[in-house]
């Protein structure tokens, strides 16, 4: 990862903070509008953070549940289930302190590391841009809309995945956690209330295990529509997130 | 006249005060507690007035009470005889009919406000309480009546806990656990198919040498035997550790006793005291015997799909799927796969497409552009 300091893009226009409007002059014609810094660095460490948490929870819990063949000799020679379980569980907590240092962060950052955290579903322009972008994927339309943030699509899957999804996995996977701490654990006062609520035990293990192929789901989307975007639309994606300078292809005003 | 005391029944019944100390540091060990205890339970016994139990059968199969009578630490016929004080048990009394209802009431206007109920089973609600009639009346009836004038509620089992078989789903009779009938009173929920002997009378002594509830969980279940899992204490953990399960029922790690997690053992999510305290007067427990925990102490657990898989069928949460996780999960990153590259066929087929029109006209992102 590039860091944010180092003169990534010299070509970025020498405006220190591009502010709301600023962008909205230069998206509406006013002025040649390039490249706009838009993922800090704390939003992109979170990003990588994130994923590579999200990629070890998904292989260490998927073979939680259906465990390796069976390994012969002595018990004492092997602990590869426990290993297993206490690698799904560091990743688990970076992935919630990540969580939460992004949730903080939202409250420091830029405009666009709020984005991340709202659902402007009281809007009518949230819900038309959304249709719009639905239109750009069903191939209705022939050219996309210009954003510096998300799109209203990738916003919306944004929030319900990787704000309420997360935070119902991290909710989840603590409640569990929780029965080995045992009653009293700090886990079990924050989280125990959440297996009874649930109906059970069996039952949080099953919307958590659920909560991951949702979570794979939203990867597969993500990184392929990154990748599509990337080439496709009329800004800079995966660039994006490693430097942290959104470039636009084009200087027309809509 | 004045209430006996339980040291004033134990004598009338003939044991001695050498067998009533005996009988007092006894219960003091199998409720885990230090031997200064004995002396409190003892003066307790000797000063309190003794506290009559009515127990009520519901819907249920009696297993609870077939537990019951087996427990040897502190033995049953001590509880019975010399201690809980059981005025009413239509399954274990001598009397029947009209005399047995007589002693209920004559119990809940003596001893008002002061005695325990035990349920064991729950009340049908279906069809106004007629599918389970106790005394010519339906039981939900007898329930509350007798539960008006009670000190504390036990709901034996999973029956009385959760609903258990009867309330499995459809639950053509509405089977309801105590809980969601009786609200104004402290219930201890005991679950098990049935619960353990040593449970069942370990809760009941408590509550009459203390006078009080025992600590209980958040689901109203008392701490001292249902704060851990079966598999926090399972003798067979270091295999799950390790790495080593039982593949199929009679291979050879079923004859090395290897851990059961994967011909779906529910140790690891239910609260019971099987792997320590054990049944039997401590002899086995099902993962001991070789067969997985069936979870018979959890709610619903009749409907969290089979006791022979790891990985619950959706049916069970409610999902109307019968596929577990994986299944469904698999199923769907398929789908999504497979659109994705379909979109991605197509959308490089546009692009590819889009290319040759703006080397023709020249004008084709303009066009977009400007609308």
């Amino acid at each position: 990862m590039t860091d944010a300091s180092l003169p990534a893009a010299p070509a970025a226009p020498a405006r220190p903070k591009p502010g709301a409007d600023a962008v909205a002059k230069a998206a509406a014609g006013g002025r040649k509008l390039t490249t706009v810094y838009v993922y800090e660095a704390p939003v992109r460490l979170w990003h990588w953070v994130n994923a590579l948490s999200i990629v070890v929870l998904c292989v260490t819990g998927y073979f939680i549940g259906s465990p390796f063949p069976t390994l012969s000799g002595e018990a004492s020679a092997h602990y590869l289930m426990g290993t297993i379980r206490f690698v799904h569980f560091s990743a688990g907590y970076i992935l919630a302190v990540a969580f939460l240092g992004r949730i903080a962060w939202a409250f420091m950052g830029n405009q666009w590391s709020r984005e991340l955290f709202t659902f402007r579903f009281w809007r009518k322009d949230f819900w038309r841009g959304c249709f719009t972008e639905i239109q750009w994927y069903a191939f209705l339309k022939p050219r996309p809309l210009k954003f510096v943030g998300h799109n209203p699509l990738a916003q919306f899957f944004m929030f319900w995945v990787m704000v309420v999804g997360l935070a119902f996995m991290i909710v989840t996977g603590f409640a569990l956690y929780s029965e080995g701490a045992g009653p009293g654990s700090w886990q079990d006062v924050m989280f125990g209330w959440v297996i009874p609520l649930l109906g059970g035990s069996m039952q949080v293990h099953t919307l958590h295990h659920l909560g991951m192929w949702a979570i794979i789901l939203f990867v597969i989307i993500h990184v392929y529509s990154v990748i599509r975007e990337d080439i496709m639309s009329r800004q800079s994606m995966v660039s994006a997130m490693t430097s942290g300078y959104r470039s636009f292809k084009d200087d027309d005003p809509e | 006249m004045a209430l006996e005391t339980f040291y004033e029944v134990m004598r009338r019944q003939g044991i001695t005060r050498r067998s009533f100390l005996k009988y007092c540091s006894l219960t003091a060990a199998a409720l885990g507690l230090g031997p200064e205890f004995a002396p409190q339970i003892a003066m307790a016994m000797e000063t309190k007035p003794r506290t009559p139990v009515l127990w009520l059968h519901g819907l249920e199969c009696t297993c609870c009470s077939e537990s019951f009578i087996r427990s040897a630490h502190p033995l049953v016929k001590d509880v019975v005889l010399s201690m809980i004080s059981l005025d009413y048990d239509d399954t274990l009394m001598a009397s029947a009919g009209h005399q047995a209802e007589a002693i209920l009431d004559e119990v809940m206007t003596k001893y008002k406000g002061n005695y325990i109920l035990a349920v064991e089973g729950n009340p049908p609600l279906n069809e106004d309480g007629m599918y389970c009639i106790i005394g010519g009346k339906p039981f939900v009836d007898q329930l509350k009546k007798v539960a008006k004038d009670a000190k504390a509620i036990i709901s034996w089992g999973s029956c009385a806990s959760y609903g258990c078989v009867q309330a499995a789903r459809p639950n053509p009779t509405r089977a309801t656990p105590v809980h969601e009938v009786i609200f104004d009173k402290p219930i201890i929920k005991v679950p098990g198919c049935p619960p353990i002997a040593e449970v069942m009378t370990g809760v009941i002594t408590y509550m009459l040498t203390f006078g009080q509830l025992p600590a209980l969980d958040r689901q109203g279940r008392p701490l001292m035997f249902y704060s851990q899992r079966i598999h926090d204490k399972c003798y067979r953990r270091p295999h799950f550790d390790a790495g080593q399960y039982v593949e199929h029922f009679d291979d050879e790690g079923a004859r090395k006793g290897y851990c059961l997690y994967k011909v779906g053992c529910k140790g690891p999510t239910t609260y019971n005291a099987c792997s320590t305290v054990r049944w039997n007067d401590g002899v086995s427990f099902p993962i001991q015997a070789g067969h997985g925990c069936i979870g018979c102490s959890e709610d619903g657990f009749w409907d969290k799909g089979s006791w022979y898989a790891r990985l619950a069928d959706l049916k069970g949460s409610g999902f109307g799927v019968e596929a577990n996780a994986d299944q469904v999960g698999l199923v769907a990153a398929g789908v999504v796969g497979a659109g994705v590259a379909a979109h991605a066929a197509i959308s490089a087929l546009k692009r590819a497409q889009h290319k040759n029109t703006d080397n023709g006209t020249d004008n084709g992102a303009g066009k977009g552009g400007e609308q």
